[in-house]
C-alpha cells in the first residue's frame, strides 16, 4: 500500500493561525485542506514537507450584493450543488462539479482546485518511476523531460475552477499571518510550472469572491477521455453578455494547456459588439486557440489536444450563449 | 429419475455473495496473522542492465528490518510453462525491465520494508533497451534479452509456421486476392485487487494464501524454486479480487513471502502497489498482422495466409502458446479451405505479456474480421452476408484439424441482426452499426505441462451431515462454486446451498488446473457430474435395498428427497449399508489435435460461439466515438445458471469495450508511460453503454449438460465490431486498437487526400519465419478423437 | 531520506465515530483512514486499489457522503460520522442494496463492492428514486473491471424500488 511519509499534522484554530505556523516553518510546511490532491503527490513524495498545516473550516457560500463569496473550504460538491451558484454562475458551478469523481469532489476544494499543482506525465509518477527516468525539473531533476532544450518545466494547470473564476474576473483572499489581502484570480497564477502560483506559500487562500452581472451568461466545457475522474486535458470557461445577439462583452479562458490558468482577450474582443452567430464564434474560437501550447505530458496526444481547443471554445459559446439569463 | 431438471438453467446467486456484500469475504491482502512481516520489493529501474552488484548492508542495519533476500538466495529459475523456465524470483545477474524484482525486504512494518528497499544500492551496466518489435528482430546491440535461452543473435522467442492444404491452389482459385495490415495495442487485466500473498511455515510446512487463479501452479512453482516436497507445501486460494488471466502466472511475489517465511521463522505478506500490477502484467501481447485472403466473387474464402508479430515482453510466460493462439482459432468460425500462419514472438524490455481474457485470439480475431469486412465491401457484398456464407459448419473439422461440435453461429448472428435493427439501421453521416463475430475454447485441450492425467478432478463426501463437493478450481469472481454446487445439487436431488464448497486448497482439494481458459464449468463441471453420479448410485442403490425395490430407476430423487427418504435419511441408509461414502470424478479432454507438432494449442472439447453489434455515434470533426449500445448473442451451450453467465457476457463486452475505445500500454524512455488506474483508462460508469445479452443454447454433446465457456469469446466480437461500426459511421478504417479521436481524425485526412481512408500500420516487417510445416488437411466429416483418432494417426503415413 | 523514516513519528489520540460506535485510539498522524480501519481496527471490509484516489474502491461514509479512505487523515474526520461496509447491515439483515447486490450477482469478485455499495446507500439516502442516469453519475468515481456495470445499475434500480414500497 502507497502510504503517506512520517509527517507532523497541526490544527490551527483559524486562516491567520495556519498562515503563522507555516510561515515559522518555513519550507518545511504545507497547507492542507481537502488533501485530494496533496494526499497523492505526498505518497509519490512530490513533495517532502515535515508538517503539514491544515487550513481550518472557513465559512461556505453566501450570496451578497453583486457576487457570492465562498469559503476557500467550501467543497466542490457544494459548489456544484448550490441552487443559487448554479442558478447564478452556472458555469463555475459546472466546473466545481466536473471535477474528478464524486468522491474525490467531497473532500476536495474550491480552494484546493485553484491551487491544485500543475500536472506532467512525466512528474505525477512513483519516487521509484521518477528516479528510473531520472527526475525532472519539477522535482529532484534538473531537466524539462518534455521540451529538454527548455529552461524551463512546463507542467500543466489542470484546474477546471481557475480558468472560470478567471473570466469573472474574481478575486481571492489571501491571509498572512498578520494581515490579509486581496488580489485578482488572474494575479494568483504564474506561468511557470513549478512556481505556478504567485502567492507565497504560506499564505492561506481563505476565499473567491465571484462578481455576479446582471445578464452575463457562463459556461465551462471540460475535455477529458471518461466521464469522470480525469482531469481536464482541453477546458474552456466563458462568461458572455448579450445585447439580443450582439456581444456586449466577451471573456474566455483556457485550462490544461499551459502552466497557467489561460486568459485570451483576444478572443472575447474580437466578439465584442458582433452578432454570436456559428461564423463569429469559429473566428473566435480560432483565435482562442492560438496561444494553446499543449505539449507531450497529458493524456491523449498534443496535436489533437491543439485542434480541440477550438472544439471547446465553440461548445462553451454556444452553451454560453443558449443559457436563459 | 430425475424427469425434468431442477438446479440446472436456474439463476442462483452466487455462494459467497453474502460474504462480498458484507464486506465478510476474506482476500489474501486482508489476512493479518500474529507477528506477520511485511514485505516489500525491489525492482529493476533501468529496462536492461547488468547487475554489477547489490549491496544490502544500509537495509540490514535498518531499525525493523528482520531479512533481507537477493537473487542470489533463490537462484532456481521458473516459469509457467516448461519450456520457457526463464523467471526468478529475483534477478541476480541481470534486470530485463524497469520493474523486474531485484531485492526482497521483510520488516516489522510496511514502511520500514520500503524504506528499506529504497536503501539498498544496486550497480547496473546499462544496455541497450529493445522496446519494439522492429528492433526486436534486429540483432541485439549488446545482447539478447534472455541471453541463455536465445540460440540467436536477436530478440526472437518463438517462431511457428504452418501451412494446412494447399494454399497455392487456394490462391489461385480466387477471384480476388487482397492484404491487409493491423495492430493490435497491448493493454492490461487492471484488477481492482493488487496482487497480494501471504506465507507461514510451522510444523516444517509452508502454507500460502494468494489472489491467484490457479492454486496448482503456484504449488508447482514454489516447489521448485524452493525445493521443498510439493508435500510439505500447501497453497490456498483467498477470496478472488478480479483475475481476467492476469493472475495464471506463478509470481516473485509468491516465492519471496515463502522464502522469507521460512527463513524468519514468521508470517509474510507482500501486496502489490497499483505500480507494482502493472509491472506484473501478463496481459495483451501487442500484435502485428498481415492477412492475405483470397475469394470467390460470392466471397468464398479459398485461401488465407496470416502472419503474426507479438510483442512478448522480457519473459516468456505463457507466450510460447500466445503466439499460436494468435493464429489458430481463426478457423473454427471461417471455413477456410487452405490456411498458412506464420507467427512470431520477440523479447523486449518491457513487463512480460501473457494470457488476458481471449489470450492471443482477440488479436487474431481483430484482424480477420476487419479483413473480410474490407473484402466485402471490394466485392460489393454486404459484410455480414460474405460472413454468413464463410461460417463453419456444426460438427466439422477445420482444415489445421481443430473439431468443431455444436455451434450456434448462425443463430447467434440471426438474433443479434434481429434484435438491434441492423439491416434497417439509419444510414446517416456520424452514426453507424458494426458486426462482429467469434468463438472461444472451454478450456484448452492440452494441459500446459505435459501429462496424461486429468486436467479437473472432483471429489463428493456424503455423510449423515450432508454433501461436500471437494475442487481445486478458484472461484475467480465468475461464481463457478456455484456451478459446481448445481451439478452436485442436480444429481443428488438438492439445492445448490445444500452442497458445501471446498475449493482452491491444494491441502484439501483435488487437483485441478485452475481458473483460466474458461475451463471451469466445462472441465470441473463434467468432473463434478461424474462424481455426483457415482455418489448418486451409491446411495440410489442403497435406498433401492430398504426399500425392497429391484429398479434402480424407480426411485426418485428430487426436492430434497431419495425415494421414499429425505436425503439426509437416505445418506444414513447408505453409509450403513457401504460404510463412508465418498466418490469422485474427473475430466480428461480427448486428443483432438491432429498429427503434427504444435497441434496442441487451440483443440477444446468445445467452443462457444457469440455475434455482436455495436452502435455508435462518431463525429467527424473530433474524432470520438460514442458507443451508444452493444447488442450480443453468446453460444453457451447450456446455461447453467442465466445470471452468472449474463454477468461473464456482460463483463467481457466492458471490458472490450475498454480495448477498443481507450485502453492501452505505452511505453517512453524505456518505461511504462502511465501506471496508475489514472492514466490507464478503464471505463467508468459513464463510460459504459447499456448491453442487450442474447443466450443461445446449442446443447453441446460434451460438455456438463451441454454447457460451454462464457468468460472469454463474448469479449471478442466486440472490438472489431465497434471499428467496423466507425467505419460505417465515417467511412474511415482504424487498423488498429484503440480507436483514439486522433487515430479517426488522421483516417479522415487519409482519405481527404485521397489516400486509403484508413489509420493503421505501413506494413509488415521482415520475420525469419521457418519453411512451415505442412499438414494435410482432415476430411470436414472427420470427427474421430482420442483413441480412435491416434489409431488412426498410428496407420497413416506422416511426413 | 524520501522515506521520512528518519523523522519522528506523532502521535494523537483519536476519538472516532465508527458505524455508530465510539472508537479511542492512539495513531501516528500520518496514517490515513483506509490504513486505521484496516490495521488498526481489522475492517478489512474497505479494500483498496490505487491509494492515490483514483479507483473508487476504499470509499467510505462521512456524515453519509463518500469519500476515499485513503485520502483522509482520521483527525481530519473527528467527531463526524463514519459508516464502512461493516456498518452498513442492521445487525443480521442486510441493507436492500447489499440484499439486492447478492441477489443480482452484481458483485463478481466483489473488490469495488463495499465502495460500490456505500456510495450508492448514499445516493438513495439523498434521492430515493434516482434515474439511471443519476446513478451512473453518483458511481462514476468507482470502478469496476467484472461486471460492465450492468448488474450494479440494476441492483441499485432494485433496491430503490424495494425501499420506496417499504
Amino acid at each position: 500500500m502507497l502510504r503517506l511519509p512520517r509527517l507532523r499534522y497541526l490544527r490551527p484554530s483559524s486562516a491567520r493561525e495556519a498562515a503563522s505556523l507555516a510561515a515559522e516553518q518555513g519550507e518545511l510546511a504545507m497547507l492542507v485542506a481537502g488533501g485530494t490532491d496533496l494526499f497523492p503527490n505526498l505518497k509519490r513524495r512530490q513533495f517532502e514537507p515535515e508538517v503539514l498545516v491544515q487550513v481550518p473550516r472557513l465559512p461556505g457560500i453566501r450570496r451578497d450584493d453583486g457576487h457570492f463569496a465562498l469559503g476557500a473550504t467550501v467543497t466542490l460538491a457544494q459548489a456544484a450543488a448550490d441552487p443559487g451558484l448554479r442558478a447564478a454562475l452556472p458555469g463555475f458551478a459546472q466546473a466545481a462539479g466536473l471535477v474528478s469523481s464524486p468522491p474525490l469532489r467531497n473532500a476536495g476544494t474550491i480552494g484546493g482546485n485553484l491551487c491544485v499543482d500543475t500536472r506532467c506525465n512525466y512528474y505525477n509518477q512513483s519516487f521509484e518511476w521518477r528516479k528510473s527516468i531520472g527526475f525532472c525539473l519539477k522535482k529532484d531533476g534538473d531537466i524539462c523531460l518534455v521540451a529538454p532544450g527548455s529552461p524551463r518545466c512546463w507542467a500543466v494547470s489542470s484546474s477546471d475552477t481557475a480558468p472560470v473564476a478567471l473570466v469573472l474576473g474574481a478575486t481571492v483572499e489571501l491571509a498572512g499571518p498578520d494581515s490579509s489581502r486581496v488580489i485578482p484570480a488572474a494575479a494568483l497564477y504564474r506561468d511557470d510550472g513549478i512556481e505556478y502560483l504567485a502567492k507565497q506559500p504560506h499564505e492561506v487562500l481563505t476565499a473567491i469572491n465571484l462578481p455576479v452581472e446582471e445578464g452575463v451568461r457562463t459556461a465551462y466545457v471540460k475535455l477529458r477521455r471518461r466521464g469522470s475522474i480525469d482531469f481536464p486535458i482541453a477546458g474552456a470557461a466563458v462568461a458572455l453578455k448579450l445585447d439580443g445577439d450582439l456581444v456586449v462583452s466577451c471573456r474566455i479562458a483556457l485550462t490544461a494547456v499551459a502552466s497557467h490558468p489561460l486568459e485570451v482577450p483576444a478572443a472575447g474582443e474580437f466578439l465584442s459588439g458582433k452578432r454570436l452567430d456559428q461564423e463569429s464564434i469559429t473566428a473566435a474560437a480560432e483565435l482562442a486557440a492560438k496561444p494553446a501550447k499543449p505539449l507531450d505530458n497529458t493524456d491523449l496526444t498534443h496535436f489533437w489536444r491543439k485542434k480541440m481547443v477550438r472544439v471547446v471554445v465553440e461548445q462553451a459559446l454556444a452553451a454560453a450563449a443558449a443559457q436563459s439569463v | 429419475m430425475t424427469a425434468d431438471l431442477g438446479s440446472i438453467g436456474r439463476s442462483f446467486a452466487k455462494l459467497d455473495g453474502s460474504a462480498k456484500v458484507r464486506g465478510q469475504a476474506i482476500y489474501a491482502d486482508d489476512i493479518a496473522l500474529p507477528r506477520m512481516l511485511h514485505c516489500r520489493i525491489l525492482r529493476a529501474q533501468a529496462p536492461h542492465a547488468r547487475i554489477l552488484s547489490v549491496d544490502t548492508s544500509a537495509a540490514r542495519r535498518i531499525p525493523g528490518v528482520v531479512a533481507v533476500l537477493t537473487g542470489r538466495d533463490l537462484p532456481i529459475r521458473f516459469g509457467i510453462l516448461p519450456v520457457s523456465q526463464d523467471e526468478a524470483a529475483l534477478e541476480e545477474h541481470k534486470v530485463r525491465y524497469v520493474g523486474d524484482p531485484v531485492a526482497a525486504v521483510a520488516a516489522v512494518d510496511e514502511e520500514t520494508a520500503a524504506a528499506a528497499c529504497e536503501a539498498i544500492k544496486v550497480e547496473y551496466q546499462l544496455l541497450e533497451p529493445v522496446m519494439t518489435i522492429d528492433e526486436a528482430l534486429r540483432e541485439a546491440a549488446d545482447e539478447p534479452i534472455q541471453e541463455a535461452f536465445s540460440k540467436r543473435a536477436d530478440n526472437i522467442h518463438r517462431m511457428v509456421s504452418y501451412e494446412f492444404g494447399d494454399l497455392a491452389a487456394g490462391f489461385a482459385a480466387a477471384d480476388l486476392v487482397r492484404e491487409d495490415v493491423f495492430f493490435f495495442q497491448g493493454n492490461t487485466h487492471l484488477p481492482m485487487e493488487q496482487h497480494s500473498a501471504v506465507a507461514t511455515y510451522v510444523d516444517d510446512r509452508l502454507t500460502l494464501w494468494s489472489s491467484t487463479q490457479v492454486v496448482h501452479y503456484v504449488h508447482r512453482a514454489l516447489s521448485r524454486v524452493l525445493e521443498l516436497p510439493m508435500s510439505r507445501i500447501r497453497v490456498i486460494g483467498a477470496a478472488h479480487g478480479g483475475g481476467f488471466g492476469g493472475k495464471t502466472d506463478p509470481f516473485a511475489h509468491e516465492i519471496v513471502v515463502a522464502r522469507l517465511a521460512m527463513l524468519t521463522g514468521r508470517p509474510v505478506k507482500c501486496t502489490l502497489t497499483r505500480e507494482e500490477v502493472f509491472y506484473a502484467h501478463r496481459g495483451r501481447h501487442p500484435t502485428l498482422m498481415w492477412y492475405r485472403t483470397g475469394v470467390r466473387r460470392d466471397g468464398r474464402i479459398t485461401a488465407m495466409h496470416l502472419r503474426t508479430a507479438l510483442d512478448g515482453g522480457a519473459y516468456g510466460s505463457y507466450g510460447a502458446a500466445s503466439v499460436f493462439y494468435t493464429g489458430t482459432l481463426q478457423t473454427v468460425t471461417y471455413d477456410i479451405p487452405a490456411y498458412k500462419f506464420e507467427g512470431v514472438r520477440v523479447y523486449t524490455n518491457k513487463p512480460p505479456c501473457g494470457p488476458k481474457r481471449g489470450h492471443g485470439t482477440p488479436q487474431g480475431r481483430f484482424g480477420i474480421e476487419l479483413h473480410l469486412e474490407k473484402i466485402a465491401h471490394e466485392l460489393g457484398i454486404d459484410p455480414v452476408e460474405l460472413k454468413r456464407r464463410n461460417f463453419v459448419k456444426p460438427f466439422s473439422r477445420a482444415v489445421n484439424w481443430l473439431r468443431v461440435t455444436s455451434c450456434g453461429l448462425e443463430e447467434c448472428t440471426a438474433k443479434v441482426l434481429e434484435a438491434s435493427g441492423y439491416a434497417a439501421r439509419p444510414r446517416t453521416v456520424g452514426h453507424g452499426m458494426g458486426f462482429a463475430i467469434s468463438s472461444y475454447m472451454s478450456g484448452a485441450g492440452t494441459a500446459i505441462y505435459w501429462n496424461d492425467m486429468p486436467h479437473s478432478e472432483v471429489q463428493i463426501k456424503v455423510d449423515r451431515t450432508g454433501a461436500t463437493l471437494y475442487c481445486g478450481a478458484m472461484d475467480i469472481g465468475q461464481g463457478s462454486d456455484m456451478v459446481l454446487a448445481q451439478v452436485a445439487a442436480e444429481e443428488l436431488g438438492l439445492e445448490p446451498r445444500d452442497i458445501r464448497l471446498v475449493t482452491a486448497d491444494t491441502d484439501l482439494t483435488p487437483v485441478d488446473l485452475g481458473s483460466y481458459s474458461s475451463r471451469v464449468t466445462f472441465m470441473a463441471g463434467n468432473a463434478a457430474l461424474e462424481a455426483a453420479r457415482k455418489m448418486r448410485s451409491l446411495i440410489v442403490t442403497a435406498v433401492a435395498e430398504k426399500m425392497g425395490v429391484a429398479d434402480l430407476e424407480e426411485i426418485d430423487v428430487g426436492g430434497g428427497r431419495i425415494g421414499e427418504f429425505s436425503f439426509e435419511e437416505a445418506c444414513v441408509i447408505a453409509t450403513t449399508k457401504l460404510g463412508a461414502l465418498s466418490t469422485t470424478g474427473s475430466y480428461k479432454p480427448p486428443r483432438i489435435g491432429g498429427p503434427f507438432k504444435g497441434s496442441g494449442v487451440g483443440p477444446s472439447p468445445a467452443y462457444s460461439y457469440s455475434a455482436a453489434v455495436v452502435e455508435v455515434e462518431a463525429d467527424a470533426r473530433t474524432g470520438l466515438v460514442t458507443v451508444l449500445k452493444v447488442w450480443i448473442a453468446h453460444d453457451i451451450g447450456r446455461s447453467i445458471n442465466p445470471l452468472l453467465v449474463t454477468g461473464q457476457v456482460e463483463g467481457g463486452v466492458y471490458m472490450g469495450l475498454g480495448e477498443a475505445l481507450m485502453e492501452e500500454q505505452e511505453f517512453r524512455k524505456g518505461l511504462h508511460k502511465w501506471p496508475s488506474m489514472l492514466e490507464y483508462k478503464s471505463p467508468t460508469f459513464l463510460d459504459t453503454p447499456p448491453i442487450e445479452t442474447i443466450l443461445v443454447e446449442t446443447i453441446d454433446p460434451e460438455g456438463p449438460y451441454g454447457a460451454k465457456e462464457a468468460g472469454q469469446g463474448p469479449l471478442l466480437p466486440v472490438i472489431p465490431a465497434v471499428n467496423a461500426a466507425v467505419f460505417d459511421a465515417l467511412g474511415v478504417w482504424v487498423d488498429e486498437t484503440p480507436i483514439t479521436p486522433e487515430k479517426v481524425l488522421r483516417a479522415l485526412q487519409a482519405k481527404a487526400k485521397g489516400n486509403p481512408p484508413r489509420h493503421g500500420p505501413k506494413g509488415f516487417p521482415a520475420v525469419p519465419y521457418p519453411d512451415p510445416i505442412r499438414v494435410e488437411p482432415p476430411r470436414a466429416d472427420d470427427l474421430r478423437v482420442g483413441a480412435e483418432l491416434e489409431a488412426a494417426f498410428a496407420q497413416a503415413p506422416q511426413d | 531520506m524520501p522515506s521520512g523514516l528518519d523523522r519522528d513519528v506523532q502521535k494523537a489520540v483519536v476519538r472516532l465515530r465508527l458505524n455508530g460506535e465510539e472508537v479511542e485510539l492512539l495513531l501516528p498522524v500520518h496514517k490515513t483512514l483506509l490504513e486505521v480501519l484496516r490495521e488498526d481496527l481489522a475492517l478489512t471490509g474497505t479494500k483498496h486499489g490505487c491509494e492515490l484516489g483514483e479507483c473508487g474502491t476504499c470509499t467510505v461514509l462521512i456524515d453519509g457522503s463518500p469519500q476515499l479512505s485513503c485520502l483522509v487523515l482520521p483527525l481530519q474526520v473527528e467527531g463526524r460520522a463514519i459508516t464502512t461496509i461493516e456498518g452498513m447491515a442492521a445487525g443480521a439483515v442486510d441493507h436492500p442494496l447489499q440484499a439486492a447486490f447478492t441477489e443480482l450477482a452484481a458483485a463478481q469478485c466483489g473488490y469495488c463492492t463495499p465502495g460500490i455499495l456505500l456510495a450508492a446507500k448514499s445516493l438513495l439516502d439523498s434521492s430515493p428514486s434516482p434515474t439511471r442516469q443519476e446513478i451512473q453519475e453518483a458511481l462514476a468515481g468507482n470502478l469496476c473491471r467484472c461486471t460492465g456495470y450492468a448488474k450494479i445499475l440494476e441492483a441499485v434500480e432494485l433496491a430503490a424500488a424495494r425501499m420506496a414500497t417499504a
